[in-house]
Order: structure tokens, then sequence, then C-alpha cells
């Protein structure tokens, strides 16, 4: 077991863990915010996707105590009163459709527009694509999904 | 009216969704949650000749270890399969016998032999790997088309050569004279290559019995939660189905592979109530590649024949299809009743006969994956047009309007009866929005840089809406295909419907909604959809088959008749006027010619206060109506996908997919373009990306995203999607049903561009890079060879 | 996952004692690859000993040289500017962005996957790796797969990449797991000309001869085209045969060429 500090949506938080605790464990177990999902267990379908000091990562591939003094964000924790751009536009967009991959897609897309307004470069649909390697969804064929991420990224 | 039929609504359910706040099976925790691990086996197939259970049963956090002989022994029935099939001689289908925990023998790798039930995840799951299972190794059967052979394995007992039932429909005599007397036969032999569903969010199942009531409540990821509850009270004796109540919250993904009762459900409720205890599971994505019931995996050769006109003359199929080592619940009926009566495609065929052999194999089972059936149907009937239309030197699209139905109703060899459509409306659309007429242009500018692009159609029909219970009885279905709603008018005017169907992912809390909005002149934001809960809902059939548009709208829709009858006659008796005059508008209800008119909450109201109402009537507003259709829907359109072919590595890029499709009304079209995304999506998986693979000694060489392609953004393009509508006149509303359009008409059209861009048919799908660069180079040897 | 004992280094040689001293230690280093081992009961490491705090990670110039710390991510060598283009292309097309905000130079290379991308660079561009004891010329240090010539406690601190004049990596990723299927990096640097295969051979990574010679006579597509590879060695497997991975190599071959 480990004591770990850290802040999560703002909030901080020091708790026991036991060390070989997935930080999504964490997340979902202890902490009981359950909007990110675990998809699989190879690390690919991205549904666990969170911000780790305002990076993108996969949850279920890094362990809880790996975390500790670090600034946290879940999809619990990107509304600011109304929805985060990246919320609304896949509501616009009908960018969901069983919503299980959805807080990934939108931890992806707002880590993706911001890398790349950050970096000047165009976040075209052939970009937005090849971001999106590491989210799987399979209910959407990713078309609104593309147009969801480029919508946001005019508003973000 | 802006949120009525038709309109373009944004989804009601998509806060929760976006903000994290839904809620799926494995969110639900319980007080005093206890955890499930399942003991699997490695082989697949092998006879038990022991458990230890004793070193797991001493380790940290174990509750119970649980095996077969205890759950046959409390009295736990066998799965079942739920459409029986009768072979060609009459006799009955083989069907092996199935334990949610397998007592003698396993059949497939992941075949559950145990359970630990323990205090935290990690626990059990360290528990169940001190389980000592001996196995007793027998040689596996997998491959679909050799399950049969002499010396083969054998998986059941009591279905000798592995042989389930041995099927077949049409006329054969007619067919096979129509072969004979045609001036060209088209041959071919095709493989639909078996694919897992995966969903993304992994099956799940929260179990909890309440001793003092002796009652069960399970939390479930199910696309028919009724049906679940009857199946598990009625056929497997796990609890009476009074005393069950079954629960599919936010369902994250289905295809088929969430309608089925798969042993993790029946023993969470039997370990539940051993251990007094809430007993979860939740599938890893590794788990799900084993146990989650498979699709497709057909063999077929197939013959057309075709006078000199280019007419077919008759379709002669054999098809033997894979089912895997044990019948799930609707396996039967996926390669037969929803495949072969969907072989005229949507052509005039004079005669068709078809034969479907289904074989057990050590395999996971194999049942009804978005399509179920039709895909298999499909594929093989464009494939074939395509194939002859190239070798007789016709124009694959002219080939194809020369056949095609044009009158309706029009009855079918194999069964069904096409109650409308337009198919040369469908080509036109899709020809038009592909431009079909630049394609040459755009062929020779890719030879200029080396590349090969194809052009290939695919004009689908399917069959939506499953279809009059007498009907489908008749043929073997052990359970009636209607579905059922309750519209219930509050005294403040709002509305709650409460449907049988089930959304996970299909967003029928916004479409739904619509079509009482509609009906009413109400907004869609005082109208709320309940689902998906057997304590709140009245039975229901659930979400299968793009049964939900047809038959669960069509039940709403009927509900509403009798609330609007009985809405027009309060407001006829409050008002003093005819309740042929009375009409709903703007949020009121008015009488023509007047300006006399009710606020919609004042019925309500009326109804519920009851101060006020006609001689003799109830108190009340809540309507209820069970919806079973009169025959299928059609939904069809057409299908064009153009790519272009890197020979160096034989990546295949798609440029262009464009899909006209006929749903007949549309609800909400942004929705129903989602859902033809979605299926292009995992058509083109199909197509392209995916393919389970076992080696010869059934262990699962596909069982991870390491090694399993899923369909990734960049893999795909945007599709161009077009509609043509056409309203089924079989239902109130017109709809035909879009869930599965796309994945059944998009395979072919795929695997018609690259046999194009490449020159040779000699290619099955995946059309992986690796496949397509192989049956390139075969193709140059060959022609070098000539 | 199995119990384990979770242990933060602060430098190298703290890593390597606290190695050292675990009864089967191992080193966590973005753990893109070892977490996933570890959820899959594949790997069971009494002890992780993390190297986030070991101030081993950063990128610097170092005269006609670039020195990656072994903890830098590969996003941070996919947007360095201290980095040669060629070099942070194939940073950048290491796993998905979740995975290269995690992932590590020194993980990848201690692990040394057949199917890893930067071992090609490390052979093609002789880079030298500098650990906690010694350095290590790359054309030493690669020994088959998942196989180095690292001691049991040695710590790998940074990798030493001399400029090429030219060069350049293509890659075909697995179509399911989007490791490299086939990866080959052609280098020229002071008229030495080298090419890199990773993905495809049966002992990992290893460098072509013939491309080699035949790039080195004249570095151009329609050279490295003639060349015949031979799908000896090679793997093959349900996602390619070795004839299609030999395929892949002339391919791979050509397009390192154009782009470099």
């Amino acid at each position: 077991m480990s004591k770990i500090s850290l802040t999560v949506n703002g909030r901080s938080i020091s708790k026991e863990v036991s060390d070989n605790t997935l930080l999504v464990e964490f997340i979902r177990e202890n902490l009981r915010l359950t909007g990110t999902h675990v998809g699989c267990d190879t690390s690919q379908c991205g549904a666990c996707t969170v911000h780790v000091d305002g990076k993108s990562i996969k949850s279920c591939t890094m362990l809880a105590v790996e975390a500790d003094g670090s600034q946290i964000t879940t999809i619990e924790g990107i509304a600011n009163g109304e929805l985060h751009p990246m919320q609304q536009a896949f509501n616009d967009n009908h960018g969901l459709q069983c919503g299980f991959c959805t807080p990934g897609m939108i931890m992806a897309g707002i880590d993706m527009v911001n890398r790349y307004k950050a970096s000047n470069k165009p976040l075209d649909e052939a970009a937005i694509r090849g971001e999106l390697e590491g989210n799987i969804c399979r209910c959407t064929g990713y078309h609104n999904i593309v147009r969801s991420i480029a919508d946001a990224s005019t508003k973000m | 009216m802006t949120d009525g039929i038709g309109a373009r609504v944004k989804r009601k359910e998509d806060k929760r969704y976006t903000t994290g706040s839904g809620k799926y099976t494995d969110d639900v925790r319980n007080e005093n949650q206890a955890y499930a691990a399942f003991v699997r086996s490695p082989h697949a197939h092998a006879n038990v000749t022991g458990i230890d259970a004793s070193a797991a049963e001493g380790m940290p956090g174990v509750v119970a270890v649980l095996n077969g002989a205890e759950l046959t022994g409390d009295g736990i029935g066998n799965i079942i399969c739920g459409w029986a099939i009768t072979s060609k001689d009459d006799t009955p289908m083989n069907m092996g016998a199935w334990s949610a925990l397998a007592t003698e023998k396993v059949r497939y790798v992941g075949d559950a032999v145990a359970v630990v039930i323990a205090d935290s995840m990690e626990e059990a799951r360290n528990a169940a790997e001190a389980v000592e299972v001996s196995y007793d190794e027998l040689p596996a059967v997998v491959d679909t088309a050799t399950a049969m052979d002499a010396g083969a394995a054998q998986v059941h007992e009591n279905a000798p050569n592995n042989l389930i039932f041995d099927w077949e429909l049409g006329d054969e005599a007619a067919t096979d004279a129509g072969i004979a007397a045609a001036s060209h036969v088209t041959k071919i032999d095709l493989t639909n290559n078996r694919l897992s569903p995966n969903p993304m969010e992994p099956r799940s199942a929260v179990a909890t019995f309440d001793p003092a009531e002796e009652h069960y409540t399970l939390y479930t990821t199910s696309q028919n939660p009724h049906v679940a509850r009857l199946v598990l009270s009625a056929f497997y004796q796990v609890a009476p189905e009074h005393k069950l109540r079954v629960i599919a919250p936010d369902v994250g993904g289905g295809f088929g592979s969430k309608i089925y009762i798969y042993p993790e459900e029946i023993v969470c409720l039997w370990a539940s109530m051993k251990t007094k205890r809430s007993v979860k599971w939740t599938s890893t994505r590794s788990e799900a590649f084993l146990t989650d019931a498979h699709g497709r995996d057909h063999v077929t050769h197939a013959e057309m024949g075709f006078d000199a006109d280019g007419k077919i003359t008759a379709f002669k199929i054999d098809t033997i299809a894979n089912l895997g080592a044990y019948m799930s619940l609707f396996s039967s009926a996926v390669p037969t009743y929803l495949y072969a009566t969907l072989l005229a495609g949507q052509y005039h065929m004079p005669a068709i006969h078809c034969n479907v052999k289904t074989v057990y194999t050590n395999t996971t089972p194999v049942d009804a994956y978005r399509g179920a059936g039709r895909p298999e149907a499909c594929y093989l009937i464009e494939r074939v047009m395509e194939k002859a239309a190239r070798e007789m030197g016709m124009d694959p699209a002219e080939l194809r309007r020369k056949n095609f139905i044009l009158e309706f109703p029009y009855q079918t060899p194999v069964i069904m009866n096409y109650d409308c459509g337009d198919f040369p409306g469908h080509l036109d659309k899709a020809q038009a929005a592909a431009d079909v007429a630049g394609f040459a242009a755009r062929k020779a500018e890719a030879a200029s840089r080396g590349k090969l692009r194809g052009l290939g159609y695919s004009t689908y029909i399917e069959a939506c809406g499953i279809a009059p219970s007498q009907a489908v009885g008749s043929l073997g279905a052990g359970v009636g295909l209607w579905e059922s709603a309750e519209v219930r008018v509050n005294p403040v005017g709002t509305i709650e419907v409460l449907t049988g169907s089930h959304s996970h992912g299909q967003g029928h809390e916004t479409s739904f909604a619509q079509v009482v909005a509609d009906r009413f002149d109400l907004p869609v934001e005082n109208i709320q959809i309940v689902h998906g809960d057997t304590d709140k809902v009245q039975f229901g059939m659930g979400t299968y088959g793009s049964r939900s548009g047809p038959v669960g709208l069509s039940a709403i829709f009927k509900a509403c008749d009798k609330v609007e009858l009985k809405v027009k006659q309060i407001a006829a008796h409050l008002l003093d006027a005819s309740a042929d005059d009375v009409f709903c508008e703007g949020g009121e209800v008015k009488v023509k010619g007047t300006n006399k008119s009710l606020g919609w909450h004042e019925i309500g109201l009326a109804a519920y206060t009851a101060h006020n109402l006609p001689e003799d009537m109830e108190p009340g507003l809540k309507e209820g109506a069970f919806y079973d259709p009169v025959n299928f829907s059609f939904p069809a359109g057409c299908h064009i996908c153009e790519v272009e072919i890197d020979p160096e590595t034989g990546v295949v890029e798609i440029v262009k997919f464009t899909a006209a499709d006929d749903f007949g009304t549309l609800i909400n079209p942004l929705i129903v373009e989602g859902q033809v995304h979605g299926g292009i999506g995992q058509g083109v998986g199909q197509a392209m990306l995916e393919q389970v693979i076992y080696g010869d000694d059934g262990q699962l060489l596909t069982g991870s995203y390491m090694d399993y392609t899923m369909p990734r953004a960049d893999n795909l393009p945007s599709f161009d999607v077009e509609h043509n509508s056409v309203p089924s006149p079989s239902n109130p509303l017109g709809v035909k049903g879009c869930g599965e359009a796309g994945a059944i008409g998009s395979p072919p059209a795929i695997m018609n561009a690259i046999t194009d861009a490449i020159g040779t048919e000699n290619l099955e799908m995946p059309a992986t890079p690796s496949n397509v660069w192989q049956a390139i180079q075969a193709n140059q040897i060959k022609h070098a060879a000539e | 996952m199995y119990e384990t004992t979770f242990h933060k280094a602060s430098s190298a040689d703290d890593a390597a004692s606290k190695l050292g001293a675990a009864e089967e230690g191992k080193l966590l280093a973005g753990g893109q690859t070892l977490i996933p081992t570890m959820k899959a009961r594949f790997a069971s490491p009494s002890d992780l000993i993390s190297l986030k705090d070991a101030s081993i990670s950063g990128i610097c110039r170092d005269g006609d040289s670039v020195v990656i710390g072994a903890m830098t991510t590969h996003a941070e060598v996919a947007s360095s500017v201290d980095v040669p283009a060629y070099l942070a292309a194939l940073a950048g097309g290491i796993g998905d962005p979740a995975v290269r905000h995690r992932g590590t130079i020194g993980g990848s290379i201690a692990n040394n996957d057949p199917a890893a991308d930067y071992p090609s660079a490390c052979l093609a561009l002789g880079a030298t790796i500098r650990t906690n004891q010694r350095e290590i010329a790359a054309a030493d240090y690669f020994e088959g797969m998942f196989e180095t010539a690292l001691e049991e406690d040695e710590v790998i601190i940074s990798v030493v990449f001399p400029d090429a004049d030219k060069a350049a990596y293509a890659k075909f990723p697995n179509p399911a797991s989007r490791y490299a299927m086939v990866g080959v990096f052609v280098a020229q640097s002071g008229g030495e000309t080298r090419v890199a295969v990773t993905g495809a051979g049966e002992d990992g990574v290893f460098r072509h001869e013939g491309l080699e010679a035949a790039l080195a006579d004249s570095f151009t597509e329609n050279s490295a085209a003639s060349v015949a590879v031979s799908a000896d060695g090679l793997l093959s497997d349900i996602h390619g045969s070795s004839e299609y991975r030999a395929a892949l190599i002339t391919a791979m071959a050509k397009r390192a060429v154009a782009a470099a």
C-alpha cells in the first residue's frame, strides 16, 4: 500500500492504494467517478482516456501510485457550469450512439485540439482520423466523431 | 411543430453520456459487493476428470468456489436454442446439452467449468487461477467446411458427424431445370468470415438475491431484458419470473451479441442465492473474444443461371454454417430463415433452392451479429451478380437493372413477400452521387500514379421487423415477435412512454419521443421514454433485427391511437363539441371551426381529477398496446464503393463510399444516418479488416485487439448517405428499420470494387493488405503462365 | 494484476541498487508495455522501480549528436526542435497520442520488442546507449527478440544519436496492433549507408546488407527496388507471410529512400 496525494477535477485527494491498483480502478472504484470506462485490456480502445497534468493518457495503463502529485482531469471535470465545447459538439453533430467510448473520445479530442492549437498545425479530417488511432468506437463509423472534433476545434 | 417526424432533433440522452453520467451495468456497485471470476477451459475439447478447489477456497477473500455439478444439482437447466429447425428428412435438429458450468466435457476454449466468488475482483481472479481442473484432452474440430468429414472429432454425441440439421428452402427440381436451361451459369465459392461483435462495453452482470423476499435483481447488459427474464425463469429455473427483476440500464452497444442469455448471468444469479451476496461479473475484452457469440462463418457454393438476354433463370445455393460448440439462443434461425429467405435479393428469380447444413465445432458459439443471415445472403448474391456481369461482358449495373423487381407486392420463391420498393431509383441516385460517369477518368489518373482503382456495386435488400408472430411460430420460433407500449399522460400533461424496445445506442429516447410529439403536437421535451426495466415496463421483446422502428414504434403509435380517442372524448365532453371535430395543435386540444380549446395539460388534469368526465368513462389517461406486424419491412438500397489500391503493399483505400437507402419514413434523419455510418463501418470491418481465426487445435489466435483488427478512424472514409424513401405500407408509420442495412449492403460493394481493381475474383474477406497482395501476386503469376 | 511493491528511484544508480535489492524487480519507464503485460498476468515483478524522478529525461544537442534521456517520452521527442526530423517523425508514429505521452525511449530500447520502432533507428544511425555503467554501441546492444546486452541491474540513462546526412524511417503497421509489421530505417552519413529493419525478423531488428550495398552504390528508389529481399528468417503469421514481409521491406525501403 502507498499513500498518494493528487488533484482530481480540482479536488485535492489523499488516499491509501495498493501498489497494483491501476489509475482507472482508482478513479472508478475508489473515487466512484464512473464516467471513465474500460473497454479492453491491451491499451488500445481508449475508453479510459483521462488527462494527467494536461495530457491525454490511458488510465488503464498507468498505476495509481504513478499519479502521486499529479493533476487529473476526468470526463466529469471538464464542464465548467456549461458543457465544454467538445461535449456540446458531440451532441450537436451526433458524435455518439451508445456513449461508452464517448468520454474517452472527448478527452482525446480536447487533448488533440489543444496540441494542434499550441503548435499551430491545421487539424483537418485526415489529422483527426490519424490522431484517433488510440480510440475505438464500434457504433458511429467515426463519421460524426470526426465532425464533432472538427466543430469543437473552431470553438475552443 | 419542429420536433416531429422527419426533424433532425439532437439527442436528448446525450448529456448523460457526454458528461460521464451514464449508468452502465459495471457502474452498479451494491453494499457488500462480491465478485465472480470464471475458471475457463484452456482446451478446445477435453473431458473434465476432476476439479480441485481446495487451494482456492483457502485463499484471501474467497467466499465460495462453485462448479457445474452443484449447479445442475440445484436444478438449473441447460441453455437452449429458441428456434426449432426441422431437417429436410423431417427430423428435429440435434441440440447438444449446454450447461452454464461444464460438468463432464468442455467444448471450446473459454467454456466455463467453475466460478470463484470473492470479496474483490483481484481476489476472485487470483483464486480462479488456483482452481485445479484435470482435463483429458480430446482432438478438436474447428474448420467449417470439413467439420462433417469422416474421422472429425465429435462435439456432441447426439449430433453424428457434427451435423445439427440439414435444411432446405425452395424448389430444387425447378431450380435444377432453370440452371440446366441457362445459356450462362456463374459459379462461385465463398467464405463468409467469422466475426466478433465487439460492442465497446463488455458484457456485465450484477445479481442480488434478497433472502427475505426470495427475490432476485439482475442488472445486465441486455438488448431484451424481458426475454432474458422469461428464459432465465421458464427454461433455466434460476428464479421464478415474478421474483426476478431484470434491469438493462445504459448498454454500450450490442449488435446482436447482447440478445442471448449467457452462462455468466445464470451463474451470477445462482451464486448470489448460494452465497447471499450481491455477485458482480464484468467481462474483460479477452473473455469477450472467447465467450461473446460470434457472427457469420459460412462456406458456400452457389450457381446462378442466366438466359441469353442476361435474365436470371435460377439460383442454387449450398451452404455450411458453423454454429460453434453449442447452439446459442437464435443460432438456428440465422443461417436459415434470416438467410435463405433473402436469396432473391432485388431480382426476379424464377426458381431458388438453398440447402443449409449447420455444424458443431470446438469454437465459440455463433449467433446473430448485425444483419444476421442477411449480410451472408447479400454478399453471396451481389458477388455472383458482379462476377456474372464480368463473365458475360456486361455492365454490372445494367445486369442488375435487367433483373430488378419492378412491381409490388412481389412474392419471391423463398417465402418473402416484398411490399414495396424502388430498386432502379436507388441505383440511379447512388450512381449520380458516386459520379460513376467520371470513374473511367479517375481510374486512368490513378493508373498514371501506379495505383489500381476499382468500383463495385451492391444493390441490397433485407428484411426487418420480424414479423407476424403466427408465421414465425409456424417456422419454429419459440417466441412471438410483437412489441408492446404504454403511453401514460400525466395529470400535468407530460407523457411517459414505456416501451418494450431497448436502446443501446439507437437514440430511442429522442426518436420515439418525436413520434409522440408529432402525434399530439407537443414539445419533445415533455415526453420521456422509459425502457429496460422489467419492474417498470410491461413485457416486451427488445431490440434486434432493426425492429424498434417498424414494430416498437408501431406499438407506441397504436397506444397513441387509444390515448387520442380518449383525449378527444374528454375534450368533446368539456367543450360541448363532437369528438370528430377535436384535434391537437400547438399544445392545445381544439375544436374544428371554432375558437374553443383546452390546454393539453387541462385534459390530463381532467382525466385524473375525474370531476367531470363523460358518463361511464374510467378516470386516468394511460393506454397500452401490443402490435404484431403483418409483414416484414424491406429496407433496400444501393451502395457504391470506389477504391484505390497500392499494388506494392496491397493496401486498399476507400476513396468514396456512397449509399442510397430506402428506410421508408425517416423519423430522425440525423439518427438514421448515424446508424448507416456505423453499419457501413462494421461492413468495412468485415470486408477489409476483421476475422476470427482459430488454430487447428482450437486455440483462438485473434483474442485481443493486438490481433483482431477493429476498424479505426483512419481505416474509414466519410460516407455519402442519400435517401430514396418509399414508405412501407405494412405499418402505420411507414418505417422500415435502418440499423443493419449498412452492415448488409456494404461488404459486397467493397469486395466488388477491390476485385474490379485487381482484375481477379479470387479474393475472400477480409481483404487485408496481405490478402490483397497475395491475390495480386497469384493473378500476375497466372497471367504470366497464360 | 498480481501484487507488487512500488518504489521511486531518485537517480539511475538508486534505481540500480533498488533493482539489485529486489527479489524480481522491474524498472518502470512509462509502462506502456510492462503494465499491459502485468495486467495479462504474463509478468509478475515483486517490485517496480519507477524512473520518473530519476532525472534522466530531456533532450540536448552534443556537437553533431542529439542526446535523448532515457525517460524522455515519445511525444517529447516528436515535438523537439533539437531532434532531427527523421527521428522526430519516428517517435511521432509510435503507438497513439496517449501512449506517446507515457512511453519512453529508454523503456522501448530496454524491452527490445521485435516490432518496436526505435531499435531500427539505433542500428541505422549508429547510436550509443549510455547506461549507469558504460556505453554500448547499438550494434552490440540488440541481441534478439526481447534480448539486450543490459546486465540485470543496469539502467539506461540516455541514447546518443549521431546526426545523419540523410535518413528516414518508413513503417508498415500491423493492421490490428499498429506495431511495425515492417519498419525500415535508412541512413547515410560520412559515406556509410545503413539499413535497419524492424518488425519483420524472426530474431528482432537486423541490418540488411543487400539493401545497404545497393543504396551505398546509388541512394535511389530504383536501387532499393532492385534488391531481391529474401523471405528467409522473416516472420510468418496470421497477419502475413514471410514473402509478404519481404515485399514490404522493399516497399518501405523505397519509401524511406524517397523521404530521406
